[in-house]
C-alpha cells in the first residue's frame, strides 16, 4: 500500500510509492486488486504491507472489514509496534485477519513475547537494523536470530530486507519458513514498467527453484 | 501569585505512562526503533530526577546560551497597536526574547537537554532534521561544543532559502545532507533522518528540534523548552506584578508555544493562542494542520495531520521555512481538543507585514516564523478589545533568513 512518507523505506520502494501515488492509486484500487486476485487465485496467500496512516484513517474496523471483504488474509503495518496495537491488532484480530508482526536485530530476549503476544500467520524477521533495499545481512546472523525465534515461537518465520539473489534465498530457506524479496522485484517493475509480468516471473521462478533444491537437499540430509 | 498546586486537576500532567495526550502522542515507530525509544524513556525518566543532570541542565544555559533571556517591554509596537483600539483600550505587548539565546533561537535550550542526554546514553553520532535551519545550528552548535560528529538533514528547497544557516552548520563542523524527496522540506528531512536512526541506532542519538517524533521526545523537548514560559512568569510577576491576560506564539512543530505556554496552563485567567501558518490561505496551499487537518499518525505520533481522505499526508506550504511541517505537537492536538489553547493562522502576507511593522516601530529584525505571531497581536487578537488593558507576551525568536 503507497504512502506518502515511508520512513522504513530505502530509495528504490520510496521511489515506487511515489510512482504508484503520481498514477493516481487510491485505497480503493487497492482493495479492488486484491479482490480480482483473489478470484483468480483462491488459494495463494495475500498479505497487505504498508504504514499506520493509510490503515486506520477510516476507523481500523473500516479496514477490517475491507480486508475480510477482499479476501486479505494478513496485514504487514510498519509503524504500529506492540505498544500501539489498540489502533489497529484487535480489529484485524475479531475480523480473522492476521497481523504479521516483525523482529528485528534489535528486538532481544526481553521484548520478543510483546512481539509475539497478538501476533499470528507468520513473524517477519527483519534481518538488517536499517531501511528496506540496502545491506544485507550475514548468514551467520540470520542462523543464530532465527533458531532463537523458532525457540520462542510455533508461527512460521520468514526473514527479509536485502535479499537479492536465488543464493542469498536458498540460504535462508534453509533456515527459515519463508523468504522475503521487496526491494528486488520493485526495481523490475520499475526497470519495466508496464512489461514487468516477465521478468518478474522469470526472477521469482529462479528464487523458488533455489529454495526447492535447498529443501530438497535438507530434507535428504534428514533422511541420511 | 504562587505556582499552581500539582496536585490539583492539572493541565501539566500529560502525558500518560504510555506517552498519551489524551487520544494524541504514541510510539508510532518501526520495530528496530522501538527499544531504544524504550531506553530513551527509561533514560529521560531517570535524569528527571538526577540533581546533577538539572545543575549542568541550568549551568549551560545560563552560562552557555545566555539564560535568562530578556522580558521585553514593547513599547512603540504597543502604541502603534492601541491606534486601532477603543480609546484607553489595547493591549501592552510584551516580547520573551528568545532570540537573543546563542545561535538566535529558541531551538538551543532542547539541543542542550538532548545532547546530555545523548552523552547520558553513549551515544557518540548525533543526527537531526531541520527545516529554517536554526535547530540545525542549534545542534551543530552543541555537538561542536560537546565534541560529537553531527549530520543534519535539510530539504533541498530549505537549503536553497536558507544560505546562511547552511553555512553556519558546515562552519560548525555538522555534515548537511541535502533531502531531495517529497516536496524537499522539513517533513522530508525528518523521514531521512528517522531513515538514518533505524540504520544506525547503536551508536546515534536523534536530537528531534521540535514536539513531534515519538514519545518520549514531544514532553522531553516540551521540558527543555519550559524554560521559557518558566523564565516569563516570573520575570512578569516581577516587573508588573501581575500574569499577563494572553500568551502569544507561532507554531511549527510547537516547541516554542508549548514551552512558553506550558508553565501557564493551570493559571485559570490566562489565554493562549497558537498561531499556524497559513501560506497562502487557508483554502489554497498552507501549514495550519489544526485548521485544515484531521487526527492521523506521521513520524511516530498520532496528531492533527494536513492529509486526503486516503490518509495520505499532504505537502505543506509556508514562507517561513520553520513552520512548512504538515503536523503539529500532539500535546497542542491536545490542548486544542480540550479547549484550553486557542489556534488560529495568519498567511504569507499578513506574516511580512508584521515583519516590517516590527523592524520599523522596534528596530528589530525578527525571523518570519515568529512574524506570525506578531501579525496576530497587530490584528487585533491581542486582547485590545476587551475593558482592561491586558498584556501579551510571546516567545520570540529570531533567525536568519534569506532576504530576496
Ligand atoms: C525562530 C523559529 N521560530 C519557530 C520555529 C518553529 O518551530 P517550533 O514550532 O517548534 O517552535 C522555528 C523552526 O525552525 C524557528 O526557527
Amino acid at each position: 500500500m503507497p504512502f506518502t512518507d515511508p520512513m522504513a523505506d530505502g530509495p528504490a520502494i520510496q521511489k515506487a510509492n511515489i510512482r504508484s501515488l503520481e498514477a493516481g492509486t487510491t485505497t480503493a484500487d487497492i482493495f479492488a486488486h486484491a479482490t480480482a486476485f483473489r478470484a483468480r487465485h483462491p488459494q495463494v496467500p495475500l498479505v497487505l504491507m504498508g504504514y499506520a496512516n493509510p490503515m486506520t484513517i477510516r476507523g481500523a474496523d473500516w479496514f477490517a472489514d475491507q480486508c475480510v471483504k477482499a479476501g486479505v488474509d494478513g496485514v504487514i503495518c510498519v509503524d504500529i509496534p506492540p505498544e500501539e496495537d489498540a489502533e489497529l491488532g484487535p480489529a484485524l484480530r475479531s475480523a480473522g485477519v492476521d497481523l504479521i508482526r516483525l523482529a528485528t536485530p534489535t528486538s532481544d530476549a526481553a521484548r520478543l513475547p510483546a512481539i509475539l503476544d497478538g501476533s499470528s500467520g507468520f513473524l517477519y524477521y527483519v534481518s538488517v537494523a536499517g531501511i528496506t533495499g540496502l545491506q544485507q545481512a550475514a548468514q551467520s546472523s540470520i542462523e543464530e536470530a532465527v533458531a532463537r525465534l523458532k525457540a520462542a515461537t510455533d508461527i512460521p518465520v520468514a526473514v527479509g530486507f536485502g535479499v537479492r539473489t536465488p543464493e542469498q534465498a536458498a540460504a535462508i530457506a534453509k533456515v527459515a519458513d519463508g523468504v522475503v524479496v521487496g526491494s528486488a522485484i520493485v526495481e523490475l517493475v520499475a526497470q519495466h514498467g508496464a512489461n514487468a509480468a516477465g521478468p518478474v516471473r522469470e526472477y521469482v521462478a529462479s528464487l523458488k527453484a533455489a529454495i526447492n533444491s535447498a529443501w530438497l537437499n535438507f530434507e535428504v540430509r534428514l533422511k541420511i | 501569585m504562587n505556582t499552581p498546586d500539582p496536585s490539583l486537576n492539572s493541565f501539566r500532567n500529560q502525558p500518560d505512562e504510555r506517552g498519551h495526550f489524551g487520544q494524541f502522542g504514541g510510539r508510532y515507530v518501526a520495530e528496530t526503533l522501538m527499544p531504544l525509544v524504550l531506553d530513551l524513556e527509561r533514560e529521560y525518566k531517570a535524569a528527571k530526577i538526577d540533581p546533577a543532570f538539572k545543575a549542568q541542565f541550568d549551568d549551560l544555559l545560563e552560562h552557555y546560551v545566555g539564560r535568562p533571556s530578556p522580558l521585553y517591554y514593547a513599547e512603540r509596537l504597543t502604541e502603534e497597536c492601541r491606534k486601532n483600539a477603543p480609546s484607553g483600550k489595547g493591549a501592552q505587548i510584551w516580547f520573551k526574547r528568545d532570540e537573543l539565546n546563542h545561535t538566535g533561537a529558541h531551538k538551543i535550550n532542547n539541543c542542550i537537554g538532548q545532547i546530555l542526554l545523548a552523552i547520558r546514553m553513549g551515544k557518540t553520532r548525533i543526527i537531526a532534521e531541520t527545516g529554517a535551519g536554526q535547530h540545525g545550528v542549534a545542534t551543530a552548535t552543541v555537538c561542536a561544543r560537546f565534541g560529537l560528529p553531527c549530520v543534519i538533514y535539510m530539504g533541498a528547497k530549505d537549503v536553497e532559502r536558507q544560505q546562511p544557516n547552511v553555512f553556519r552548520m558546515k562552519l560548525l563542523g555538522a555534515e548537511v545532507v541535502p533531502v531531495t524527496s517529497g516536496a524537499n522540506t522539513l517533513k522530508d528531512a525528518m523521514n531521512e533522518a528517522l531513515r538514518d536512526w533505524v540504520a544506525n541506532v547503536h551508536d546515534t542519538f536523534y536530537i528531534i528540534g521540535t514536539t513531534a517524533g515519538p514519545h518520549p521526545y514531544p514532553e522531553l523537548v516540551r521540558d527543555f523548552q519550559s524554560v521559557i514560559g518558566k523564565e516569563a512568569r516570573a520575570q512578569m510577576l516581577s516587573r508588573i506584578n501581575r500574569l499577563p491576560d494572553l500568551l502569544v506564539a507561532a507554531i511549527g512543530g510547537g516547541s516554542n508555544a508549548i514551552g512558553l505556554f506550558h508553565p501557564f496552563l493551570d493559571d485559570e485567567a490566562v489565554q493562549m493562542l497558537g498561531i499556524e501558518a497559513a501560506g497562502h490561505g487557508l483554502d489554497k496551499e498552507h501549514a495550519a494542520s489544526l485548521a485544515g487537518g484531521r487526527p492521523g499518525i506521521l513520524h511516530g505520533n498520532k496528531t492533527y495531520l494536513l492529509q486526503d481522505e486516503d490518509g495520505q499526508i499532504a505537502e505543506a506550504h509556508s514562507i517561513s521555512a520553520g513552520l512548512d511541517y504538515p503536523g503539529i505537537g500532539p500535546e497542542h492536538s491536545w490542548l486544542k481538543e480540550i479547549g484550553r489553547v486557542r489556534y488560529d493562522s495568519v498567511t504569507d502576507t499578513e506574516a511580512l507585514d508584521a515583519f516590517q511593522l516590527l523592524c520599523r516601530t522596534e528596530g528589530i529584525i525578527p525571523a518570519l516564523e515568529p512574524s506570525h505571531a506578531i501579525a496576530a497581536v497587530a490584528r487585533g487578537e491581542d486582547g485590545s478589545g476587551s475593558d482592561h488593558p491586558g498584556q501579551s507576551v510571546w516567545a520570540w525568536r529570531q533567525g536568519y533568513f534569506h532576504c530576496r
